[in-house]
């Protein structure tokens, strides 16, 4: 079963941290990623850029509609996110747990579908 | 009514949560479960008035339970191929089944213990499916009541006053955020388990207080709910003997309970703890609940249940209102405010003081207790406030603070209370 772990943060706390607090962040979420691959429950992930380059495209009416900035504004971003494979929401909500954000900001859970709707996956 | 429609109600209400625990085990699915064992009901309803009850009706509704399962898989089978999560749950439920005995035979008395041991094990997994903290606490409580209670979604919308079709809803969107999440049918991992705990018991708790504190509704069925609370809990001590806060629970529940028939007089008026007459208390369930908060305490591990349980047992030991230990009671409120910080805490800690120290050290510490206005909407803070004041004979805003109760609750007898306190009050304000 996959999920997607959604890292939330606040991309002002970390736009504060200075270089060395960021360093030693950066070398966690290294050795956490190796751990999750060397146990087998590591698909993919990555950090994403901040919220400041985002853009938003909506479809109405057959009309393109880009616009800058995230889908919503909110107090925590979203940041980063993994993929994992694991046997059932427990295993997941463990491994979220050890991701070094979920000690600030908050790890949002999600179940993938793998199913019936071909997504371009 | 005929004597196999009895049992079968019977049975139903008392093995329900254990037939069901071990069908989800084996199909790895809530509603398989449930459908299969609703089958097996119909079934024994026909069968048991032709050919009697059988032996163990328990065993006997599993056996048909189990066939049907295997041939709702054999139907979904058919199914699967198009939709993957249902094949999940068949790959499982074929699995399951082959390594379950699939029975047939009657079992043998020792299998049977066997078997009903292995039962009280997946109760254990299942109640903390059902608390599982990515369901909402709303659905948490109609789950457990569901699948562990045997509780039919009519009794359940009416206990909390829903219409019976937003309860089903709940139910239905449970179950599916149970398969669709895969929230696993397991006990939680040593690490997270005082957590997890935890929550069964507050969704115990919380059905016992439904039923107890009622804001609303009628008595019988919330009566239902208590006892049913406390079924659950009697169940968590069974399962997890030496978790002193099961303990705990179940005295306080117990201890709590044993009042019923004191809190309410003859015109369906609440009565303070103070002027029950202790003679309706119901000594079984106190000797029950001393008994059970003294091992707990044995234990050496103390919690916010156990400290509860303590003070509803200082009440118990009480022949008559006065001669309460008062100040026993002031002294676990305040390792419970210690332990469990919280406004609520602190306003029974201060009534404990007031009945202890007096009226105005009491209400002393009710103001600091309300202050930052978190109780602003509590009924009992302004209860309580309005009652110490009518003691201290400032009846000016004694009125007011029961006034203010008064538009808080949304119980008939706790209105009822309130109402004749305030004529008094204008009484005496008038003499």
């Amino acid at each position: 079963m996959k999920y997607m772990l959604l890292i939330y943060h606040e991309e002002q706390a970390w736009g504060g941290f200075t270089e060395q607090e960021r360093q030693k962040m950066y070398a966690e979420y290294g050795q956490f990623s190796q751990e999750i691959i060397a146990s087998g429950h590591h698909l993919g992930g990555s950090e994403l850029h901040p919220c400041s380059t985002a853009t938003s495209v909506r479809v109405r009416d057959g009309k393109q509609l880009a616009t800058d900035g995230p889908f919503a504004e909110t107090k925590e971003q979203l940041g980063g996110y993994y993929l994992i494979e694991a046997g059932n929401l427990d295993e997941a909500i463990a491994i979220a747990a050890r991701i070094p954000s979920a000690r600030m900001g908050t790890i949002e859970v999600r179940p993938v579908a793998e199913a019936a709707v071909p997504a371009s996956v | 009514m005929p004597p196999a429609r009895e049992e079968l109600e019977r049975v139903f209400r008392e093995e329900y949560g254990l037939i069901i625990a071990s069908l989800i085990r084996r199909s790895g699915s809530f509603d398989l479960a449930e459908e299969s064992l609703q089958e097996a009901f119909s079934a024994a309803l026909t069968n048991w008035e032709q050919d009697g009850t059988p032996t163990n009706p328990a065993a006997w509704l599993t056996r048909v339970a189990q066939r049907k399962l295997v041939d709702m898989l054999r139907r979904e089978k058919t199914k699967s191929d198009k939709q993957p999560e249902l094949e999940f749950e068949t790959q499982r439920l074929q699995e399951r089944l082959q390594d379950g005995n699939e029975g047939g035979s009657p079992p043998s008395s020792e299998e049977d213990l066997e078997s009903r041991l292995e039962y009280q094990d997946d109760r254990l997994r299942l109640i903390f499916t059902c608390c599982h903290p990515s369901l909402s606490e709303e659905a948490q409580v109609a789950l457990t009541l569901r699948t562990l209670g045997g509780l039919a979604t009519s009794e359940i919308a009416r206990a909390f006053l829903l219409p019976e079709p937003t309860l089903a809803q709940r139910l239905v969107r449970a179950t599916n955020r149970i398969r669709i999440a895969r929230i696993p049918y397991q006990v939680p991992a040593l690490e997270v388990l005082p957590q997890r705990l935890a929550s069964v018991q507050a969704v115990v708790y919380l059905i016992f207080n439904e039923g107890y504190a009622a804001t609303s509704g009628d008595s019988l069925i919330r009566r239902d709910l208590c006892a049913e609370a406390i079924r659950l809990g009697r169940l968590l001590c069974r399962l997890m003997p030496d978790e002193p806060e099961n303990l705990g629970l179940l005295a306080l529940m117990l201890l709590q309970d044993s009042r019923r028939d004191a809190r309410i007089n003859g015109r369906g008026e609440l009565v303070t703890l103070e002027e029950q007459d202790r003679s309706f208390w119901d000594r079984i369930e106190i000797e029950d609940g001393l008994r059970l908060i003294e091992t707990a305490l044995r234990l050496r591990r103390v919690g916010a249940y156990q400290l509860q349980a303590a003070i509803a047992a200082v009440h118990a030991e009480a022949k008559a209102a006065l001669e309460t230990d008062w100040q026993q009671i002031v002294a676990l409120y305040a390792e419970l405010k210690r332990i469990n910080p919280s406004p609520i805490v602190a306003l029974n800690h201060a009534v404990a003081v007031a009945m202890s120290e007096g009226c105005e050290q009491g209400l002393r510490l009710i103001e600091a207790a309300g202050v930052g206005g978190k109780l602003d909407h509590y009924y009992f803070f302004h209860a309580a406030r309005a009652d110490l004041l009518r003691r201290l004979d400032r009846t000016q805003e004694a009125r007011a603070a029961y006034s203010r109760a008064l538009r808080l609750t949304a119980n008939q007898v706790e209105q009822k209370y309130v109402r004749r306190r305030l004529e008094e009050a204008t009484k005496n304000g008038d003499a």
